[in-house]
């Protein structure tokens, strides 16, 4: 991305980061102290998104995208388990 | 599901206060957590326990590192030389496998930092990066139009003086060391602290002016 052709002004508004994000980045490095996943295979599952979901995602989302996709690779969980306890969770929180 | 249910008991709605729906790719990532606690692979409260040591790092620290530097001479070079060893002199540790770079802005060299391809940023020192070192924006036109970016920001550097842009990435990180403003030549260290603004450290903005004297 970085040098792309771009004229859009920079958006410098902050947001206060959400529960689940501030969740995200601890997981991923809790992961990361424990040596199961390191920084640049996480980056290679970002950069593995799709360009327009990769643009429809926020920064946080592609990580859990990412995240997923390796622990997945590593047989740590599986797609289908972590879809069942998505709906859980999202009975519960919504 | 019972009240007292190892995830849900008393914790905060991962969304905030306001009610705002989650969406999939978060929930998902919430499952994900709760899984992996429960198969083992990570403890119960590791997540909150690294949660509670990235709320404690900020721009602060950056800052009182640039103080330092300022009114310490012996302490600058080290801190150039050899980032590492002088962080953790004054308790800041950089995680081993990163390398941390202090780039030095003087009369004729200002520095921009950038992560072209992601958001590296050297959060052990600085927390986390500010939504727009994060943007398509800034990661595009900061290499290719730094003044442009810099002047957004309401920094406008003299031509004169060249503009050097660094590429971060995961194994090096940067952090600028900014100019000392001038005026603050009997200023002590601990007055310094609070000039430095995290933008500052970025290379996107310049440290605030001693307050006027009254």
């Amino acid at each position: 991305m970085g040098g792309a052709p771009g004229e859009d002004p920079i958006d410098r508004s902050e947001h206060r980061l959400m529960e689940w994000e501030r969740r995200t980045g601890a997981l991923v490095d809790v992961l990361r102290e424990k040596r199961l996943i390191n920084t640049d295979e996480l980056r290679r599952g970002i950069e593995a998104i799709p360009a327009d979901e990769y643009r429809r995602l926020g920064y946080y989302e592609r990580w859990s995208s990412s995240l997923e996709a390796l622990l997945v690779e590593k047989e740590l969980l599986t797609t289908q388990e972590i879809g069942r306890r998505a709906t859980v969770v999202g009975e519960r929180w919504g | 599901m019972s009240a007292d249910h190892g995830h849900g008991g008393g914790r905060r709605h991962p969304g905030l206060a306001e009610g705002l729906s989650l969406s999939e790719p978060a929930l998902r990532l919430l499952a994900m957590e709760e899984l992996l606690v429960e198969k083992g692979v990570i403890g119960g409260d590791d997540v909150r326990r690294v949660m509670d040591v990235i709320a404690a790092r900020s721009p602060a620290d950056g800052a009182r590192v640039v103080a330092r530097a300022w009114t310490d001479p012996a302490f600058k070079l080290r801190l150039l030389e050899d980032p590492r060893a002088a962080l953790a002199e004054v308790g800041y540790p950089v995680a081993s496998g990163a390398v941390l770079s202090v780039v030095e802005n003087t009369e004729a060299v200002h520095h921009l930092v950038v992560c072209t391809l992601c958001s590296c940023y050297p959060t052990s020192l600085l927390g986390p990066p500010p939504d727009w070192y994060k943007s398509f924006a800034y990661r595009s036109r900061a290499v290719a139009d730094p003044r442009g970016v810099m002047r957004e920001f309401g920094l406008e550097v003299d031509e004169a003086v060249e503009v050097r842009v660094v590429d971060s990435a995961a194994d090096l990180r940067y952090m600028v060391l900014p100019r000392r403003p001038e005026g603050t030549e009997g200023m002590a260290e601990e007055d310094l602290v609070a000039l430095v603004t995290r933008d500052s450290l970025v290379g996107v903005g310049a440290p605030n002016p001693p307050a006027a004297e009254s």
